[in-house]
C-alpha cells in the first residue's frame, strides 16, 4: 500500500475561492495549449480560433491572481508567495517541493506568455491582415514565435495541471489518496478550453472553420478524463476514502455529463462541412452552444466535488 | 530539566499519558503564557473536554478518551479513560514546512519547528498538510497558529509553559536525547509490572522521521487520533507521482490535439 488511508487532519477550508482559482486556471492553461496546437499543427484556416484560444487563455488568466489573493488570510501579503521575507534570508521563494509555490511561479511566468500572446493576437486582428501564421506580418513569427509559443504551451499544460497535484501534495482524504488529481484537472481543462474555444467561434465567423477539429479535440480529451476519472475512484475506493464522495453525488454525476456530452457530440452530428448550407451551420452553432455549456458545467462540478468531499 | 538550554541542540516534549491526571494545566498555562484568548467556552457533552481539539486558541489539547468498558471487570483489570495532552510534534519531517511556499515555517535553533507571524500569508497549506491537525487560521490575523514550543522562552533560558506547570511530570522538558533516556526506562518499567500495552509513539524514527515531542502511550496510536507508522505519510509522496500522471496526461492531451488539429485540407 503506497497511499494513506487513515486521516486525522484539519480541513483547510479552501472554498470557493480556490474552486473558482482552479475552474479558471484549468481554462487558462487548456486555451493557451490547444491556442498553441490550432497555430502550430493546424490549418492555415484554424488561426482565428487559435487567437480566440489566446484571448480566452489571458482574459481567464486575469481572474486567478484575484480570487487566489482574495483566499488568502492576509490579502497584502500576496507578494510573500515570491519574496522570502524571513530576517537575515533575503531572497526569491522557490521550494520545489511545495506545488502551491512552484504554481505561484507558474502563474507569474505563465501570466506573461499569456498576455504577449493575446497582445500579439490583438495587433494582428487590428491589422486586419490575412489570418495565415506564416510571413513577416506576425510580430513573434518564425522560429522565434513557434519557439515562444511551444514554451508558453508547455506552461500552460503545468498550469492547467497543478492544482490537482497541490491538492494530493497534502495529508487530505481523497486527495492524498490518489495521483490522478492533476491528469484528471488537467485533461478536464482542455476538455472545457476546447468547449470554451468552441463557443466563442460564434462570435467570429471566420472562426468557424476549425470547429469541427474542436469537437473532434473535445471528444478526446473526454475519454482520456473518463479514463482518469475511473483511475481515481478506483485509487480513492483502494484507500477506503471513497465513502466521502457521496455527499456530492450530485456534482459528480455533472461532471459525467460534462464528460459525456462532447462523446456524444464527437459522434459526427456537429462536425461542419463546408458545403453544409446555413441550416447545417445554425443547428450546429445550437449543439455547440448547448455542448459547451454543458462541458464548461462539468468542469466547473468536476473541481467543485473533488474540492468538497475532501473537506 | 536542570542543565542550560543552549542554541544549537535539540529540545522537546516526553508527554507520559500513563501519568496524565487530566487537570488541563498545561491548557491554561499555555494560554497565559502566549495570551490565547481562548475559544467561547462550549459544552461539548463528550467526557470532559470541552476544549474539542488543537487550533489557533488551544496549543495544547487534553484528550479524554474513553477506554471504559460497558460490562464490569475484576478488580486491578479494569480499564479507564486515556487521557494524552496533545500539542504540536515538532516532526523531524515536519509536513507543514514541506509545503510552505513563503518559507514562513521555519526550523528554529533550538529545533522545533516555528510560524513566523510576519512571514505567513495565511494560504493553509500547512493546515492542508498536517497530520496532526495541529495548525488553525486565526481569524484576527488571518495567519496560522501552533504551538511555538515556546520559542520567547526558550530564548531567555525557561523551559515551556507546559511542562512548567505540569504537576505530574507528564509533560517533561529538556534535550531530546535525554526525553528518550527516560523514556525508554519508563516504558521498560511499565513493561516489567506487565503494562505491555505501553509503547513510545514518537521515539524513533518510523513516524516522520522520529518527533521532538513525542508521547509514552496505554494503547495503539489510532486511539488517540494519531496515525500509526503505516499511515504516516509526507504530503511529498505524492509530488513525484502526481506530476508523472499529469506529465503523461499532457503527453496524451498533446498528440489528441495533434490528431483533431493536424493539416489535412478541408476538413
Amino acid at each position: 500500500m503506497y497511499l494513506a488511508a487513515e486521516h486525522f487532519v484539519r480541513a483547510p477550508q479552501w472554498t470557493w475561492y480556490i474552486l473558482g482559482y482552479f475552474f479558471f486556471a484549468g481554462l487558462s492553461g487548456g486555451s493557451y495549449a490547444l491556442a498553441t496546437l490550432l497555430r502550430l499543427v493546424g490549418d492555415a484556416r484554424d488561426e482565428a480560433a487559435a487567437r480566440i484560444g489566446f484571448y480566452a487563455s489571458f482574459l481567464t488568466l486575469l481572474v486567478c491572481p484575484v480570487l487566489l489573493t482574495a483566499d488568502l488570510g492576509v490579502w497584502t501579503r500576496f507578494w510573500h508567495m515570491l519574496v522570502n521575507v524571513t530576517p537575515g534570508d533575503p531572497g526569491l521563494n522557490f521550494t520545489y517541493g511545495s506545488p502551491m509555490s512552484v504554481g505561484a511561479w507558474v502563474l507569474f511566468v505563465f501570466g506573461l506568455f499569456a498576455a504577449v500572446s493575446a497582445l500579439e493576437a490583438f495587433v494582428l486582428d487590428r491589422r486586419g491582415r490575412s489570418t495565415s501564421s506564416a510571413g513577416p506580418a506576425r510580430p513573434l513569427g518564425g522560429v522565434l514565435g513557434r519557439g515562444f509559443n511551444i514554451a508558453g504551451g508547455i506552461l500552460a499544460l503545468f498550469f492547467a495541471s497543478y492544482t490537482g497535484v497541490l491538492l494530493s501534495v497534502s495529508n487530505q482524504p481523497i486527495w492524498s489518496d490518489t495521483w490522478m488529481l492533476g491528469g484528471l484537472f488537467l485533461a478536464s481543462g482542455l476538455s472545457g478550453s476546447a468547449a470554451l474555444i468552441a463557443l466563442l467561434t460564434r462570435y467570429r465567423a471566420d472562426a468557424v472553420f476549425s470547429l469541427g477539429r474542436l469537437n473532434e479535440a473535445d471528444g478526446y480529451f473526454s475519454i482520456l478524463e473518463l479514463v482518469l476519472l475511473v483511475a481515481f475512484f478506483i485509487t480513492i475506493v483502494a484507500a477506503g476514502t471513497a465513502s466521502l464522495t457521496l455527499p456530492w453525488f450530485p456534482l459528480w454525476v455533472l461532471a459525467l455529463v460534462g464528460i459525456a456530452s462532447p462523446l456524444v457530440a464527437a459522434r459526427g452530428h456537429m462536425r461542419i462541412r463546408p458545403a453544409g448550407g446555413s441550416a447545417v451551420i445554425a443547428r450546429a452553432g445550437t449543439d455547440t452552444l448547448v455542448v459547451s455549456v454543458l462541458v464548461l458545467l462539468g468542469v466547473l462540478a468536476l473541481r467543485a466535488a473533488v474540492i468538497f468531499s475532501a473537506q | 530539566m536542570a542543565s542550560a538550554i543552549k542554541p544549537g541542540e535539540s529540545y522537546g516534549f516526553f508527554t507520559d499519558t500513563s501519568i496524565c491526571i487530566g487537570c488541563k494545566a498545561c491548557e491554561v498555562a499555555c494560554k497565559e503564557w502566549n495570551q490565547l484568548e481562548g475559544n467561547d467556552p462550549k459544552f461539548l457533552a463528550d467526557s470532559f473536554d470541552n476544549t474539542g481539539q488543537l487550533d489557533d486558541q488551544n496549543w495544547r489539547h487534553v484528550k479524554f478518551i474513553d477506554n471504559v468498558p460497558d460490562q464490569s471487570v475484576d478488580a486491578g483489570n479494569g480499564k479507564a479513560w486515556l487521557m494524552m495532552s496533545d500539542v504540536c510534534k515538532h516532526c523531524k519531517h515536519a509536513s507543514c514546512m514541506d509545503v510552505c511556499p513563503t518559507g514562513a515555517i521555519i526550523r528554529t535553533e533550538f529545533n522545533s519547528v516555528f510560524i513566523q507571524q510576519d512571514a505567513c500569508n495565511g494560504c493553509r497549506n500547512c493546515i492542508a498538510a498536517c497530520p496532526y491537525s495541529v495548525i488553525a487560521i486565526n481569524p484576527k490575523t488571518g495567519t496560522a497558529h501552533k504551538c511555538t514550543l515556546c520559542y520567547d522562552r526558550l530564548q531567555d533560558g525557561l523551559q515551556p509553559a507546559c511542562a512548567k506547570a505540569c504537576p505530574t511530570q507528564s509533560i517533561q522538558f529538556g534535550p531530546l536525547a535525554e526525553l528518550q533516556q527516560a523514556a525508554d526506562v519508563r516504558l521498560a518499567a511499565l513493561h516489567s509490572q506487565g503494562v505491555t500495552q505501553a509503547e513510545l509513539y514518537g521515539r524513533d524514527d518510523k513516524v516522520y522521521g522520529g518527533l521532538n515531542a513525542f508521547f509514552l502511550l496505554m494503547d495503539k496510536p489510532e486511539a488517540y487520533g494519531l496515525p500509526n507508522a503505516d499511515n504516516a505519510g509526507l504530503p511529498s509522496r505524492n509530488d513525484l507521482g502526481g506530476y508523472i500522471a499529469a506529465l503523461i496526461t499532457a503527453v496524451l492531451g498533446t498528440i489528441a490535439g495533434i490528431v483533431a488539429f493536424r493539416r489535412r485540407g478541408t476538413s
